[in-house]
């Protein structure tokens, strides 16, 4: 049965689909958290640290959405601030220095709106991922698991490989937003989702994504671990094959990856 | 206290001389659309102040309310006038159109007329010119362009703006003034800024200078990328620059934003921007900033 855009819109919002922690303890071994930027602070939204992956040490991060409100206060609703995208920054440039490829899990409404984010500096924190990460020499690769929005998205997304679950959407905007700048009505949102080519089906069509990771019948929270042991053949064929390639043959690729589009 | 009359008259004079331009409160909240765009008229109204300027002269003033200092916008040809010298500027890449890659509905005929309106077949003017003799790569977005909005073309001139310049050796300098990534071209114009931003540390790696001067407004996408990467970032005075929009803001968080939030000086105050420049020392700051990273091009002085 084909699924609207509108509906895997909400699919990808459901409270009991599964987030990026549940995919780390699902995929990953030793999993050991590490917290703070450095800087400012430790954001709640961003989930990072170092495990191993089928033997193979990494470096893990992932916007984190709760299960219910008071996890999605802590949370910030997978909302991060500056502070979570230099934590994410920092521990990437620590996996450059011991060689540990990364893995990213996308799941964020987008970044957040607010007067201290901006008065840390949100457009800096993000564009400063987007230069770094092209260049960082280790592999990345990137899941978007449920939502993809915005540059808050894009932040964990410069990476050498991206897939997306078969129900997850990426996109430039909510779709609410979307319809309120361009229709002037938030509520014409189904059909901005519809416009927008935001599916995983779309993206794979425009060639931005490299592949789909198949969910259940009715979305991931119905089977959670056979979405994890998908995601693992993909990452795991995935970065045998990176771990090969010439560092310098590496960036060259990711760097046509996004100049081509 | 000195009760010399004449002393106190001069004080009483001095202090409202000084603090007249400063009184004037800036409209903050006029939304975009409903800015004046720069006329044609013979007098132009400022919108700040209201005062009536003999159009000419605003021209020759930078664009510039001569009464109370506001900054009218200013198209991205008139930018490169105001900036490189004389008769040095060569346009790069201006024919290139989008594909409209969603073929989003109606974004067709909105570009068009677009086009027809601003003489610009996207939003964006970028080639190579002089200042003060120095060679540099410029790139001017338009803010009358889908108000200054990023997609596929501007992402793609700018991606071959940085690549030319590392083939040359040549320092990059953009003015940005963009609501953000462009709606219609959706998922395309949200990679455009990994794009720029690739091309951007590419030429940053090769030691090259990028400078960036952010105008008014400079949001969402573009700050989000290429606008926050200068080696040096500038800003002209009073400019709205953010991640998010202040309506956006004050919808989520719910309770009015403080003035002169998201301004230049509020990006200077929270370390953001090296330094803002009045446009009528633009060129003569940015001559200065190249002049004084001149080896790091072809004729390599260097130090050893």
């Amino acid at each position: 049965m084909e699924i609207t855009a509108w509906e895997k819109v909400k699919l990808a919002r459901m409270s009991v689909r599964p987030t990026g922690l549940d995919y780390i303890n699902q995929i990953l071994d030793n999993f050991i958290e590490f917290h703070g930027d450095r800087y400012y602070g430790d954001d709640h939204a961003i989930v990072g640290g170092i495990a191993s992956f089928g033997g193979v040490p990494v470096t893990v991060i992932a916007q984190q959405k709760g299960r219910n409100t008071k996890e999605n206060i802590v949370r910030n609703f997978s909302m991060p601030h500056p502070e979570g995208y230099r934590k994410a920054l920092r521990l990437m440039k620590q996996a450059e220095k011991f060689h540990r490829p990364i893995i990213c899990f996308i799941d964020t409404p987008g970044a957040f709106c607010g007067i201290g984010a901006e008065e840390r500096g949100q457009g800096e924190a993000i564009a400063s991922n987007l230069a770094e990460m092209i260049l960082l020499r280790t592999p990345i690769l990137t899941v978007v698991i449920s939502e993809g929005g915005s540059g808050g998205a894009l932040a964990l997304g410069v990476a050498d490989r991206v897939y997306m679950l078969e129900h997850a959407i990426y996109a430039i905007l909510s779709p609410e937003g979307f319809a309120s700048i361009l229709y002037k009505d938030a509520s014409k949102a189904e059909q901005a989702a519809e416009d927008m080519k935001l599916t995983a089906q779309d993206l794979l069509n425009f060639g931005i994504i490299d592949g789909i990771v198949a969910e259940p019948q009715g979305g991931a929270h119905n089977d959670p671990q056979q979405v994890a042991e998908n995601i693992k053949i993909i990452l795991e064929n995935d970065l045998k094959e990176l771990l090969e390639l010439p560092v310098d043959q590496l960036l060259r690729q990711r760097y046509q990856k996004f100049r081509k589009i | 206290m000195n009760l010399n009359p004449f002393r106190a008259k001069k004080y009483a004079i001095s202090k409202i001389y000084r603090t007249r331009p400063q009184e004037i409160e800036r409209p903050r909240d006029i939304p975009e659309g409903e800015r004046p765009n720069v006329p044609q008229g013979i007098m132009t109204k400022c919108p700040q102040c209201g005062y009536m300027i003999y159009t000419k002269n605003l021209t020759k003033n930078n664009k510039q309310c001569q009464e109370c200092g506001y900054y009218f916008k200013i198209s991205a040809y008139d930018r490169v006038t105001m900036i490189i010298d004389d008769g040095t500027f060569e346009e790069y890449d201006k024919d290139l159109i989008t594909e409209d890659p969603l073929g989003f509905p109606e974004y067709d005929s909105k570009l068009k007329r677009t086009q027809i309106k601003t003489g610009l077949a996207d939003g964006i003017v970028t080639g190579k010119g002089k200042i003060h003799g120095i060679e540099v790569m410029l790139g001017v977005m338009e803010p009358a362009f889908f108000m200054g909005s990023m997609g596929t073309v501007i992402g793609e001139k700018l991606t071959r703006l940085f690549e030319q310049a590392i083939a040359e050796r040549l320092p990059v300098i953009v003015f940005t003034a963009s609501g953000g990534a462009r709606m219609q071209e959706g998922i395309f114009s949200l990679m455009q800024m990994a794009k720029v931003s690739a091309a951007v540390a590419k030429h940053s790696e090769a030691g090259l200078l990028y400078i960036t001067v952010l105008t008014d407004p400079t949001t969402g996408g573009v700050t989000a990328s290429f606008a926050m990467l200068g080696d040096i970032i500038l800003a002209e005075p009073g400019a709205l620059i953010g991640f998010a929009g202040p309506r956006v803001i004050q919808q989520t968080i719910g309770q009015k934003l403080p003035e002169g939030f998201q301004r230049s000086e509020f990006l200077l105050e929270h370390g953001f921007v090296d330094r803002i420049v009045p446009r009528e020392q633009l060129k003569q700051t940015l001559g200065t900033i190249l002049k004084l990273h001149d080896n790091l091009g072809t004729e390599a002085k260097g130090l050893n």
